[in-house]
């Protein structure tokens, strides 16, 4: 068991198995209920099936239910899956990554509560308390990072900075001046502010940051290490997801071994993404995630595409809350790209907008002082191709501010010779990433 | 009155020009002159050579974009202010030179200035005017 004091909320994360499963039933029971009865496009597809909310008998009827994706939130775009009136909404939030359709998710007064308090049991898993002041460097704004931080550090009691990204000069006076013992943000710019705080006169020296939540990107174990080491602090990952809360769904303890998920409002299951198979704890597939409280949008059997495992072992921390390990890969071609959800077909589309034959493109992605850099690498056709240097500027130009526009992140374009990106059996890898661990040892 | 002008689109890397000059090496043709442009990541080689449908297909063949432009080889003596000269012709007409590039010919003491002109016919009116000679193909492969 960790040391540091328990929040009241967190009393949750060690329930006996039993007591557990009885709340995760009778809330799933509800949710399902509440879908049907109120998202159109979920009495449909239960319809279709024969499948009546009083099937769910067992947590194990839950295979039963159809799965979510998120191009069904994109297709309903905005409020098609909301299941209460706008009325009982308080707050809206929306994805990131793409400007055409975002997807936009509500939160209800009581799944603010929920929020916050998850959110404030990620802090306390983390080791923090009332005691701490917490530098939220999380976007703040229609990304769920920065607000969701924000409720929970609130809840928890501790003293939040609501500082936002950016600005790495502010970041470091006020994490000097206001005696900030934690901070989140995503690993990559954490990175960043290493590299800054290590050029100031006094470093990490007279600082008193001793913790760090990181999270909105996949980062490693090797990154932690070098992150623990440099900046002298313990560093926890943290995830989660717009589609299901925002960030809270699941969060490293003491141990830093594998993810809590906080199982009294999110339920969980490691399917086969290939068969759609549920398969049994231990063995890796993709997380599908159900909320079990939300009453905004009830999500049923959401496919996150994140791939996984559940930790079937006890945790020394004596949390019950069973864990998944470390996202590491997709079962998808989605890149997250400074915390930005980005598609390759979201580059194509860009391409597509810029010169009327598909240009053939790779996407190599780097890191460079802790940030996310983006080069895209598009061979000349004949049809794009001119005599001029200054038109080939200008197409570098154009292309960059289509990708910009379609991803909100500016790429590095570079035009390559015809035949020079790798073809294997006829088809380009669209995305070679050599982001490593980004910082030098 | 206008000269076929090659362009091949290179990756500013190390080799990269060896490959084309290979190419057409082996299919027998002659590169008449040539000019690099470069920036940090790319390069366009413009080429004049005699056969230019044949070095266009061998090039395209071994995978390079090439383009095909019009521009004017105009004949200047070789000696200073000799460009000068051209130059304070096209001038006052407001006539946009793109870019240039001058060798001097094997024979005779001239030297020529192959020119991407955007309104090149109105740069050849003037440049007669002046008795300026501007050197057909066929004249211009005889020269070199």
């Amino acid at each position: 068991m960790s040391n540091s004091p328990i929040h009241p909320d967190s009393y949750a994360d060690f329930l006996c198995p039993d007591e557990l499963q009885r709340i995760q039933l009778h809330r799933l029971q509800a949710v399902v209920q509440a879908s049907y009865d109120n998202v159109p496009l979920t009495r449909s597809r239960m319809d279709a099936i024969g499948l009546k909310p009083e099937h769910i008998q067992t947590l194990a009827d839950t295979a039963k239910l159809p799965f979510t994706q998120k191009s069904d939130l994109r297709d309903t775009y905005p409020y098609g899956l909301f299941a209460r009136p706008m009325k009982e909404i308080v707050r809206l939030h929306a994805s990131s990554g793409t400007t055409g359709k975002p997807i936009v998710v509500g939160y209800t007064r009581d799944d603010m509560k929920v929020w916050s308090s998850v959110m404030a049991r990620t802090f306390c898993a983390a080791g923090l308390t009332e005691n701490d002041v917490i530098q939220n460097a999380f976007g703040y704004g229609l990304f769920t990072g920065g607000l969701g931080a924000h409720y929970g550090a609130e809840a928890l009691g501790a003293t939040v900075i609501p500082i936002s990204g950016g600005n790495t000069e502010r970041q470091i006076m006020v994490m000097q001046d206001f005696g900030v013992t934690a901070i989140c943000c995503t690993p990559s710019y954490f990175l960043h502010l290493i590299e800054a705080i290590e050029a100031t006169d006094t470093g990490f020296k007279d600082l008193k940051l001793n913790v760090g939540v990181f999270g909105a990107e996949p980062w490693t174990d090797g990154m932690r290490a070098r992150i623990e080491k440099r900046a002298h602090i313990k560093a926890y990952d943290i995830y989660g997801l717009t589609e299901i809360i925002g960030p809270g769904v699941a969060t490293e303890c003491s141990q830093q071994s594998g993810l809590h998920v906080f199982e009294d409002h999110f339920l969980m299951e490691i399917v086969d993404p290939d068969t759609d198979q549920v398969l049994p704890d231990g063995e890796e597939g993709e997380l599908v995630l159900t909320t079990l409280s939300k009453q905004a949008i009830p999500m049923i059997r959401y496919r996150t595409h994140d791939i996984t495992s559940i930790i079937p072992e006890r945790c020394a921390c004596g949390r019950t809350l069973r864990r998944i390990g470390r996202i590491s890969h997709r079962s998808d071609d989605m890149m997250i790209i400074r915390g930005v959800n980005v598609f390759p077909s979201q580059i194509e589309s860009a391409l597509l907008k810029v010169e009327k034959t598909l240009p053939h493109y790779q996407i190599v992605l780097n890191r460079k002082g802790g940030l996310d850099q983006i080069e895209v690498q598009v061979e000349v056709t004949e049809e794009m191709f001119r005599d001029r240097v200054s038109a080939l500027e200008q197409l570098q130009k154009k292309i960059s501010h289509a990708i910009e526009h379609v991803i909100g992140l500016r790429a590095n374009v570079r035009l390559v010779e015809p035949q020079t990106i790798a073809r294997s059996q006829g088809k380009a890898k669209r995305v070679i990433d050599q982001r490593k661990e980004g910082v030098a040892p | 009155m206008k000269l076929k002008q090659l362009s091949v689109f290179l990756e500013n890397k190390p080799g990269r020009l060896s490959q084309p000059c290979k190419v057409l090496a082996e299919a027998g043709i002659n590169i008449l002159t040539l000019c690099l442009a470069d920036t940090e990541q790319f390069g366009i080689l413009r080429l004049i050579v005699k056969n230019w449908e044949k070095a266009k297909s061998v090039l395209e063949k071994t995978g390079c974009v090439v383009n095909v432009s019009d521009v004017l080889a105009i004949e200047i003596p070789d000696r200073p202010g000799g460009m000068a000269s051209i130059l304070a012709f096209l001038e006052p007409s407001g006539v946009n030179i793109e870019y240039m590039y001058a060798f001097t010919l094997k024979r005779g003491s001239n030297a020529v200035l192959i020119a991407r002109i955007e309104d090149a016919d109105r740069a050849i009116e003037i440049l007669r005017q002046k008795n300026v000679n501007i050197l057909d193909a066929s004249t211009f492969y005889t020269l070199t």
